[in-house]
């Protein structure tokens, strides 16, 4: 039950934060709606903490895996799809981390978002439900749900309130992730009929599909789907330019979902689907996947260092970090994989935080363009302090989270493919390029405008301490992360490692969902409807 | 909408069909249809146009008669009372929408309604 | 018994620097100093008990290891958080504290019209803190954590002037090319831990010794990766270029970071993973000779500049490639020795040169100084005194001591030996000419400038204990043909930590005479550089106006153009392909789908006229071309 409140507190939290607004007429600058969401996502925060408490006395711990808890009821009977939930320590993480990340959202969107304000934190809620459905789902079917579920409020929060090529970037968002879904529920089908002919048992489930019988050419296309979908989800090159657009437009709130959560849904589907479904055709793809991500950690970071948008500069950074992430995950072993979920979260706080430094100068200088800046360091040392720390766990400086990250994803990838891991290590260097080059013209140097602007608030230095008290932690003592993380990596990789068909666990853990509850989601559909299109007429007006 | 052509014709009352050629009807039905899609293609006006359309009805009405008593079935004339009933639903709507579109542009040209253009 | 008490040595530094960073702003200089100094002063004191309580009471094996927690454990890579100390790393810890307390209290006052007082002292801690991470680390991970830290720290510093453009250009040049360095080293340590399975650096070094065959691929692989980072980080040949661009930070910081500790970086790498050099004859090999060349090439540099921060740090290249001569030639502790020598002295003489720049108001150029002699004595006498110990002046100095042993340790070094030796020594002769160019055109002569500011006994404490530690520092390890008693203790100390020389000593006659031929070069360079630059400068002026004096001189001015070969061949390339690829090549191929999209969207569009007499014969057309179609196309 546990499971379907931490989802169905930011989807109710959304609906209630748009309708207090709509009731409440704009006269208190949309407080009410702001207060319900961080509540909603408090709320999700506390569940999560109980949780993580109680996890040991979870009845429902599966066969393999180490699953803590699991929530199975009936959904579509007719074509085998089941609403399957399940946590273990990796979805425990992620889904922490998008909590965490959604309450840093709303607390920026404090002062930036003044207009449609109900509406903005139904998106922002309905978003960041999508994305813990998909950190929770177990079933192909309701997996493919969730990941589409979460790309709609992401389009309108670019779309209505983005920077100037708002619609530019949302569209193109939209387009990139859409096919690469749909090219996902090719393969879903695919291995749902596959597995169906073979065992006459039409299903979605995820241990069932499991260890499904195929030829090599059928596990290389499906996996290829999967691949396919991940890749632009997170982003791999050459399928990564809708993010810099993307990232750009959005603002920061938006960012910072985009960078800290939707790219993580392309790596946890690397992680939890794509390698368990396929190992053998993962594995004869490893090379070319690797050098795919050598690839991105390389031209991201020239990318990165050619910009003089502030905003795009990061989102650039981005493709580079999530490289690590793609040579990682192929290099599959205990190493790598420890250090792709670390790179996953330090990515997210240290990306996160840049996005919200940049929206912290947008808002005050009203420009992106570095080549306006410079010498801000006189005018905002605290800022500047912040931007330096960050701009350093960027490049990978040791103590700091992200360095236990990479250190780990080369350290295992060496182990797998040395020549791989070589050529990633040089982005140790091109990322030093780009981020010194950052600091150089944002806070140093000549100065070029006489900005006279404030520091951050209190509001914004207590978000900046908590993201810096993380990302030390991070890299200090990566321990207690490491060891949420490892039995769950650790049944990945038997899976993965083990072909045979693993018999399925359905009716383990609790089933505790009443039919209502499945029935709930159909129903919900409809004001996501209704509330599309009153955004789209919105805007136009 | 057409019952399959038997493989032997059998004509209830041929000496009608002697008096006039079914071809003859056909091309009075065709010669009419033309006059219709030229009516609709030419006039601006949009009441002549709704008119032209009631020729181009009544002109397919014809040829529906002709064959029913071509083939002796009774489709045909079933047919035709179908169509009679259609174009007054039509021209009934179509008056409506004329009369709208004369308050909406401020006369009958046909061409004045043209917001959507792409 | 102060051994569990290790932590707090590099733990102050840390907690001065977080208490300036977070406090700082809001403290005036009083209390910034107090904490900034303070923490470094209360490590130095921790660590001289420290040392007195392993020194007195030595831990078993002469060994004590501290496990603070443990940092990453997954699939058998389990670095801890651990500090090793042993006679080499207590030697390190030593200098560190000693001369950073030293540098940080003459920072007091050199930078206290500074407006970024705080924040100067809040870097300089994280510096010292980070160096004693490197130096006291136990495994190569938590080793890289300092290593990086520093390097981060000396980026800080360079640019600590942060309004200047260049400033930050010459930090960004700092800390990138040493990465280049540090990348390797951690590609080292990938190979180190696939296939030893540990980063701790003893087993690391015992399983090599049992595992690997010496000179095989696997130590000389991992050994040269070692060995780039030790490059990078010490500014040796090849990439050395960031050092002299390096003096663009306070002079202090050149004094303490750039002089005395983190550029003897990848001295102490080297000497701490010896087994694994010994292990890799080649790489060895390769240490000397990029020693022996690093130590020409930039004494001919030292030269011709006239910046005289640029000098020293030529000098200070140059002297950390008799280091690694020392290094290469297997004599580890005669490269320590080095190293703690020309901590005192180019400490020394950084400071002596920070008092001279601050007197003169910012005058960096030594041809606009002169005859400063009289007007700063103080300042003149320290400098003296650390010049003549970098000179190598016979028996009086520290430098003598150090120095001399490096030579005779290269003479005795196999075949390759004489070459070594021979480079060395004309190094040595090199380094007596630049730096009493130095002297003479700085402090003799006529003076040229008004001294508008003389050093403040928080400036004048440093000189001065550093300009006796310069003088005096050798005395604890005479040569053993002095027959004194207790000579050679240094070397000694170290022996439980370092392996002794891989050669045999050199008999004392022969030691005794390469340590005369030594003392005459030193003099002989002395006399060079006073004909030259004090008596009749005119003939240094006829030689650099021939035609090849100019083109040495513009030559070496430029350090023999590794800046403009490596502006040409990587950063100009790599600038060019970031600006002309800003827009995302790969994106062409996507606006060119949506280009040809939207071209069948405008010409569709353009079929829908609006009007609907034309919808209708369009549908006619139709209507009679698919009859006409299904008609007559059977």
């Amino acid at each position: 039950m546990e499971l379907l409140w931490l989802i169905i507190a930011p989807f109710a939290g959304g609906v209630i934060a748009w309708l207090i607004d709509r009731i409440d007429g704009g006269d208190r600058r949309g407080l009410p709606a702001r207060w319900v969401s961080l509540l909603a996502l408090v709320f999700d925060l506390a569940l999560l903490a109980a949780i993580w408490a109680g996890r040991h006395a979870g009845t429902g711990v599966g066969k393999y895996g180490a699953w803590f808890l699991q929530l199975k009821a009936g959904w579509i009977p007719e074509i085998g799809a089941s609403f399957h939930l399940a946590m273990d320590g990796l979805s425990f993480l992620l889904v922490f981390l998008t909590v965490f990340l959604g309450i840093v959202s709303v607390a920026v969107s404090w002062n930036e978002i003044k207009d449609r304000v109900g509406f903005f934190h139904f998106n922002l809620l309905w978003c960041l439900a999508g994305v813990i459905g998909v950190f929770l789902a177990l079933d192909l079917f309701l997996f493919y749900f969730f990941w589409e579920m979460m790309l709609v409020p992401m389009y309108f929060l670019i779309a209505v309130w983005g920077h100037e090529r708002r619609r530019y970037a949302a569209m193109k968002f939209f387009i990139f992730t859409q096919l690469g879904g749909l090219v996902m529920l090719m393969a879903i089908l695919g291995l749902y009929f596959i597995h169906g002919a073979q065992t006459g048992v039409y299903t979605f489930d995820y241990f069932s599909l499991i260890g499904t019988r195929m030829s090599a050419a059928a596990a290389f296309w499906l996996m290829l789907g999967f691949f396919t979908a991940f890749a632009v989800k997170l982003p791999a090159v050459p399928v990564h330019s809708w993010l810099p657009d993307a990232h750009t437009e959005a603002p920061t709130a938006g960012s910072v979902i985009l960078a800290g959560l939707l790219l993580k849904t392309g790596a946890y589907g690397l992680l939890r689907f794509l390698v368990p479904l396929f190992p053998a055709a993962s594995a004869s793809f490893a090379p070319v996947a690797m050098a795919i991500g050598v690839a991105g950690i390389l031209y991201g970071a020239i990318l990165a260092f050619g910009q003089t948008d502030l905003k795009k500069l990061i989102a650039d950074t981005s493709i580079s970090h999530m490289g690590f992430i793609l040579i990682g995950v192929f290099a599959w072993n205990s190493l790598a994989l420890q250090g792709v979920v670390m790179q996953i979260i330090c990515h997210a706080i240290s990306t996160g935080m840049l996005f919200i430094l940049a929206g912290a100068l947008q808002e005050r200088i009203h420009t992106r363009d570095m080549g306006l800046m410079g010498r801000l360091w006189e005018k905002v040392p605290v800022m500047g302090g912040v931007g330096m720390v960050f701009a350093l766990a960027s490049l990978g400086l040791p103590g700091l989270g992200n360095f236990v990250a990479e250190f780990l994803i080369l350290l295992g990838a060496f182990k797998a493919n040395p020549a791989m891991s070589v050529l990633a290590a040089l982005g140790l260097i091109v990322s030093t390029v780009y981020a010194l080059r950052m600091m150089q013209h944002v806070f140093h140097g000549e100065e070029r405008r006489g900005w006279s602007l404030p520091d951050l608030s209190a509001r914004e230095k207590g978000v900046a301490a908590a993201m810096i008290i993380l990302i030390v932690w991070l890299g200090l003592f990566p321990q207690p992360v490491i060891d949420a993380a490892s039995p769950a990596l650790q049944g990945l990789e038997a899976i993965a490692g083990s072909q045979v068909k693993i018999i399925s666990v359905a009716g383990l853990g609790r089933m505790t969902a009443p039919p209502a509850q499945a029935s709930f989601y159909r129903t919900a559909s409809g004001p996501l409807k209704s509330g599309a299109l009153k955004g789209d007429k919105n805007e136009r007006r | 909408m057409m019952p399959p052509i038997p493989a032997n014709p059998a004509p209830v009352n041929p000496l009608r069909m002697d008096m006039i050629p079914m071809n003859y009807a056909l091309i009075v039905a065709w010669v009419l249809f033309v006059i219709g899609v030229i009516g609709v293609l030419a006039r601006r006006n949009l009441l002549f146009i709704l008119m032209s359309v009631e020729i181009m009805l009544n002109a397919s009405g014809l040829a529906f008669v002709v064959a029913g008593s071509r083939w002796g079935q009774p489709d045909g004339q079933i047919m035709f009372i179908f169509i009679l009933a259609m174009a007054a639903a039509e021209v009934s709507v179509g008056l409506a929408l004329v009369l709208l579109a004369y308050h909406r542009f401020g006369g009958l040209d046909a061409d004045a309604a043209n917001r959507m253009k792409g | 018994m102060m051994l569990p008490y290790l932590w707090l040595i590099p733990a102050l530094p840390f907690a001065g620097f977080l208490v300036l960073s977070v406090l700082g702003r809001r403290m005036g200089n009083g209390p910034a100093a107090a904490v900034g100094v303070g923490s470094v002063g209360l490590s130095a004191l921790v660590a001289i008990l420290v040392a007195s309580s392993f020194i007195n009471a030595p831990p078993p094996a002469h060994v004590y290891t501290q496990t603070l927690w443990r940092w990453i454990s997954v699939g058998g890579f389990a670095p801890g958080v651990m500090l090793y100390l042993d006679s080499l790393s207590l030697i390190m810890v030593l200098v560190v504290t000693v001369v950073g307390f030293l540098i940080h209290l003459y920072s007091a006052e050199f930078m206290a019209a500074d407006d970024g007082y705080s924040r100067f002292f809040a870097y300089m801690n994280l510096f010292v803190g980070s160096m004693l991470v490197l130096v006291l680390a136990g495994n190569l991970l938590f080793l890289y954590l300092g290593w990086e830290g520093v390097g981060l720290c000396s980026y800080l510093l360079i640019g600590f002037w942060y309004r200047e453009p260049e400033n930050g250009a010459a930090a960004i040049k700092a800390f990138v090319v040493t990465r280049v360095g540090d990348t390797a080293l951690a590609i080292g340590l990938f190979l180190i831990f696939i296939n030893l399975g540990t980063l701790d650096i003893q087993r690391m070094m015992n399983l090599a010794a049992l595992h690997w065959r010496p000179g095989g691929a696997l130590p000389t692989i991992a050994a040269a990766l070692l060995l780039g980072g030790a490059i990078g980080k010490s500014a040796q040949l090849p990439l050395q270029t960031w050092l002299p661009d390096a003096m663009a930070g306070p002079t202090p910081v050149s004094a303490l970071i750039h002089a005395a500790t983190m550029v003897t970086a990848g001295v102490y790498l080297i000497a701490r993973t010896n087994v694994l050099f010994t292990m890799a004859p080649a790489v060895q090999i390769a240490v000397a000779v990029i020693g022996a060349a690093t130590l020409l090439v930039s004494g001919m540099s030292a030269l011709v500049q006239h910046d005289i921060k640029r000098v020293l740090a030529y000098s200070t290249i140059s002297q950390i490639g008799y280091m690694f001569v020392a290094l290469g030639v297997g004599a580890w502790s005669a490269a320590i020795f080095h190293f703690m020598t020309h901590a005192f002295f180019k400490a020394l003489l950084f400071l002596g040169a920070g008092a001279v720049i601050a007197g003169l108001g910012g005058e960096h150029d030594i041809f606009r100084m002169g005859g400063l002699r009289r007007q700063m004595p103080l300042a003149f006498w320290c400098f003296l005194a650390g010049a003549c110990s970098l000179s190598a002046l016979p028996l009086v100095t520290a430098g003598f001591y150090s120095k001399g042993l490096i030579l005779s340790s290269a003479w005795e070094a196999g075949r390759a030996g004489f070459w070594l030796w021979a480079a060395a020594i004309a190094g040595a002769l090199l380094t007596s000419i630049y730096t009493f160019r130095l002297v003479f055109i700085v402090f003799f002569g006529e003076a040229k400038a008004k001294i508008s500011k003389k050093p403040g006994p928080r400036a004048a404490i440093p000189l001065v204990i550093l300009a006796f530690l310069s003088v005096a520092g050798g005395f604890v390890n005479f040569p053993a043909f002095f027959g004194i008693k207790g000579s050679m203790f240094f070397s000694r100390f170290l022996a439980s930590a370092l392996p002794s020389a891989t050669y045999a000593a050199p008999l004392p006659e022969t030691d005794l005479l390469l340590e005369a031929v030594a003392a005459i070069v030193s003099l002989a360079g002395i006399y060079v550089a006073y004909f030259f630059f004090l008596s009749s400068p005119e003939y240094s002026r006829e030689m650099a106006g021939t035609a090849i004096g100019k083109v040495l001189k513009r030559f070496w001015f430029e350090d023999w153009g590794f800046d403009w070969l490596y502006e040409k061949t990587l950063a100009a390339p790599y600038r060019w392909l970031a600006r002309t690829n800003r827009n995302d090549a790969v994106d062409l191929f996507y606006s060119f789908i949506a280009k040809v999209n939207m071209f069948f969207h405008y010409g569709l569009s353009l079929s829908q006229t609006g009007k609907v007499r034309f919808y209708a014969a369009v549908i006619a057309l139709g209507a009679v071309v698919t009859i006409t179609i299904a008609v007559f196309a059977r």
